[in-house]
């Protein structure tokens, strides 16, 4: 990997990995009686193993071969096993989290180890460390050959990818440590964010200008969504995590945002997250692998366009509808609840217009797993969202709200959506990336389908039935007119559904782990294949065009 | 026709990068701006104060434990909620909370008003173990909180930073942030007496933890548990149902 840089090149990514070690030879001098301290040191380590690679072969003789004439494909490997390893990880913590609400002693008595601490491990693990690692090489990937042409840098695309993995260690230790700003889906600390928006940034450009040599006269539609994803989340991780740390000594930060403010920003950030993270990247990734697999164009230009403009613009008034009944004023609530129902227009234009995209390929769908991976995704997209419309009535949601109808929602969105769309894409990916035929084993994928349809379901199912239930003894009277049930009696209902859901995630983490090893031994041992070149300039097939 | 001008942005990056950030930016703009401006948005309290700064303390305990992943802290204007929890909870009451607590999940009972509910031996015992209290519970063990020290000497950076953002600490809440924090577990002693003139004689102080000796985590977080609700008497005032004010000494 290395190798294929030029000798400048490893200097200059000497130089940065050791300015980073500097950054984070002062934070663990300036916060030496703080958990600063401690990022420091992680900072540094991290550092230490990157430079300590790029030492081991900066002497190494120069790359032979002309780099202009292939795609730029180390990074896009290294990003998918971190994808899969932060899947596993994150999964792992789910389940573990999942486990402590029916048996609250897996918390060991460490503080650590306590569901409030562990539980943002889980959501930074999947959706950034198994969600972002997978966005980054997946838009890599795409962005090479719907533009013809290799990515617009040699280094940078490492330090994308990474800085966004520090960035993801930084969080997750933190929280271990309880550091945290425990804005949901944003907790990590004010040093954490700065780097963030550093790579960020790096990104963008990187993309951009990538972009710019495209050898092809439009902008392909994924590309649209990618960029949707980069810029959009880059205004929302600014915005939202703008805060006053306590000193330079200090991980503690306060946000700028007081209160009711604070309230709204939070969840124009959080369901935006959801939106230009979780959908418009996805999406992204759907666009590209969903018609090469199918081997069928997209269905049709003009519905890509209104789900894109329409998704892009109505999502970011949406997310007042977390705060319906609450001390926001009752007019954003109103505007959050018709955004959101106007939403669906997009959102099933997207999902329609990827399912009629298979029509013709069924007979693929049946037989291929990889290409059921996807076309369930987009089943369970179209399912979400349409619920996600259902729970932003304000009557739905006073009896939804606070339950575990809405931890419910964000799985059917998460695991049957996000996830799902993910996997189909890296075995897509991850034979021609290696240069391989076709995965190790098609019975592995088979399997690892099932396992995640029924982790799903069964977790889907369990959460709805929790969550209504919930919220329905919450609001029970009595014939006398008093409360019926008491908050102690409802959790006690729970304790059933707090079991199944962990087992539904137990289902999940295995599939997960079954796909570790498809794609391990497809690196290792499936047999080369001799492809149609794959290369830029040189026109291939393009899907869509 | 639009089909045709769509065609003629797909040529461009920076067209298209400009378009995008047009269309994302109305909503957030539209929602987030007038939440400044509107006067409505925010009730008016003059009775409100700040938070000591042992409950400041405490409350970033409940942030670092991630509390606030099982507890709200917003009562909702919904009939069944106002009758379980208390009086709905207005936007004043959070005006000096960086960051906001409402929180999304109720896994434990929504706490907004849990201040005055329980004694202070009620809550140490039920968070060094909940289940020796409430035998069906879930909610986790906290047993390191009463053998770890509060951690004092800072107290008056946070009280500072947060005056930066616009609380209204004075100089000398600031200057004793330290003092007053081991004062308001502290009771009948110099110290207490500071905490009472400089935050009105409202101010519960109490041996939270049982020990005086030394002021632990335990004692902050209680601390901040038992003010929750009462930082302002304005939600009994004029809702719907009006209820009685809780008396803050009992
Ligand atoms: C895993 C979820 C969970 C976490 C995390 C959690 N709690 Fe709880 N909490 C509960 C449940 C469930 C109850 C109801 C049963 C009981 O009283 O123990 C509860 C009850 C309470 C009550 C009593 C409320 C009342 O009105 O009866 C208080 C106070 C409380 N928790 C404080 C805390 C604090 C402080 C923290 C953080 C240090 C915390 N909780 C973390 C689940 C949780």
């Amino acid at each position: 990997m290395i190798s294929n840089l030029t000798s400048s090149e490893r200097q200059y990514a000497l130089l940065i990995a050791v300015a980073v070690a500097l950054a984070g030879l002062a934070m663990a001098a300036l916060g030496r009686s703080d958990t600063l301290g401690v990022h420091g040191v992680i900072v540094m380590l991290f550092a230490g193993v990157v430079i300590y690679l790029i030492m081991s072969s900066l002497y190494g003789p120069e790359p032979t071969e002309d780099r202009a004439v292939s795609y730029y494909d180390d990074p896009i490997k290294v990003g998918i096993v971190l994808s899969m390893a932060w899947a596993v990880f994150g999964m792992f913590m789910g389940v573990w989290v999942a486990a402590q609400l029916a048996w609250p002693d897996l918390a060991f008595d460490a503080a650590w180890s306590s569901f409030g601490r562990l539980r943002p491990t889980h959501t930074s693990g999947v959706i950034f460390g198994f969600g972002g690692n997978a966005l980054i090489a997946t838009s890599f990937h795409v962005v090479q050959r719907t533009s013809r042409a290799r990515l617009a840098g040699q280094i940078s695309p490492w330090f994308v990818l990474l800085g966004f993995n520090l960035f993801c260690v930084l969080a997750i230790s933190g929280y271990l440590l309880g550091t945290t700003q425990s804005k949901e889906y944003a907790e990590a600390e004010w040093y954490a964010d700065l780097w963030l928006v550093i790579v960020w940034v790096t990104y963008f450009i990187l993309y951009i200008a990538t972009i710019a040599r495209r050898k092809e006269p439009h902008i392909y539609v994924a590309n649209w969504y990618f960029m949707a994803f980069i810029l959009v989340v880059a205004i929302l991780h600014i915005v939202n995590n703008l805060a006053l740390p306590v000193s330079w000594g200090h991980a503690k930060s306060y946000t700028i945002w007081p209160g009711v403010q604070d309230a709204m920003v939070q969840w124009w950030y959080g369901h935006n997250a959801v939106a230009f993270f979780l959908t418009a990247g996805f999406l992204g990734m759907l666009y590209y692998y969903l018609p090469v697999r199918a081997q069928r164009p997209i269905f049709s230009y003009r519905l890509s366009i209104l789900s894109f403009w329409g998704i892009t613009f109505f999502y970011m008034w949406a997310g007042s509808h977390h705060l319906h009944y609450t001390a926001l004023p009752h007019w954003v609530q109103t505007l959050g609840m018709t955004f959101s129902v106007m939403l669906l227009v997009p959102s099933w234009a997207s999902a329609g217009n990827a399912l009629l995209t298979l029509n013709g390929a069924w007979h693929r769908v049946r037989d291929d797993a990889t290409l059921r991976f996807m076309m369930a995704a987009v089943v369970f997209y179209g399912l979400s969202t349409f619920e996600g419309s259902f729970m932003a009535i304000r009557p739905v949601n006073s009896l939804s709200h606070y339950t575990d109808w809405t931890v419910g929602h964000v799985h059917a969105g998460a695991l049957g959506w996000v996830a799902l769309i993910t996997f189909g894409s890296v075995y897509t990916l991850v034979p021609a990336l290696w240069k391989r035929e076709r995965m190790y084993s098609a019975a592995l994928v088979e399997v690892h389908f099932w396992l995640a349809i029924a982790g799903t379901l069964i977790y889907v199912f369990a959460m709805w039935n929790s969550g209504i239930i919930q919220g329905l003894m919450w609001r029970t009277y009595t014939e006398e007119g008093a409360l019926a049930y008491s908050f102690v009696d409802s959790l006690v209902a729970m304790y059933p559904y707090y079991i199944a859901r962990a087992f539904g995630g137990l289902l999940f983490l295995l599939g997960a782990v079954v796909g570790c090893y498809n794609i391990w031994m497809t690196v290792r041992s499936a047999p080369l294949a001799v492809r149609e070149t794959d290369a830029p300039v040189v026109p291939a097939a393009v899907p869509g065009e | 026709m639009p089909e045709l001008f769509h065609r003629k942005l797909e040529r461009s990056a920076i067209g298209f990068v400009i378009a995008i950030i047009a269309a994302a930016s109305v909503g957030g703009i539209v929602e987030i701006a007038p939440l400044f401006t509107i006067d409505e948005t925010i009730e008016h309290a003059p009775d409100m104060r700040v938070y000591t700064p042992l409950e400041l303390a405490g409350r970033n305990i409940y942030v670092r434990e991630g509390c606030y992943a099982c507890h709200s802290q917003m009562i909702r204007t919904l009939r069944d909620e106002v009758e379980r929890y208390g009086p709905y909870s207005l936007a004043v009451e959070s005006q000096y909370d960086r960051p906001m607590l409402w929180g999304s999940k109720r896994t434990g009972p929504d706490l907004a008003r849990v201040g005055g509910k329980y004694s202070d031996f009620w809550h140490v015992a039920h968070l060094t173990n909940p289940r020796d209290v409430v035998p069906e519970s879930n909610m986790p063990a906290y047993t390191w909180l009463a053998r770890t020290t509060l951690k004092t000497d800072d107290l008056p950076q946070h009280l500072a930073a947060q005056r930066a953002l616009g609380v209204p600490y004075t100089d000398a809440m600031v200057e004793n942030a330290a003092r007053d924090a081991y004062g308001q577990a502290t009771p009948d002693t110099d110290f207490s007496s500071g905490v009472t003139e400089r935050y009105g004689d409202k101010t519960l102080v109490s041996a939270f933890d049982g020990v005086t000796t030394h002021v632990t985590e335990m004692d902050a977080l209680v601390a901040y548990l038992q003010v929750l609700g009462r930082l302002t008497g304005a939600a009994y005032e004029d809702t719907a149902a009006p209820e009685k004010k809780p008396d803050p000494e009992s």
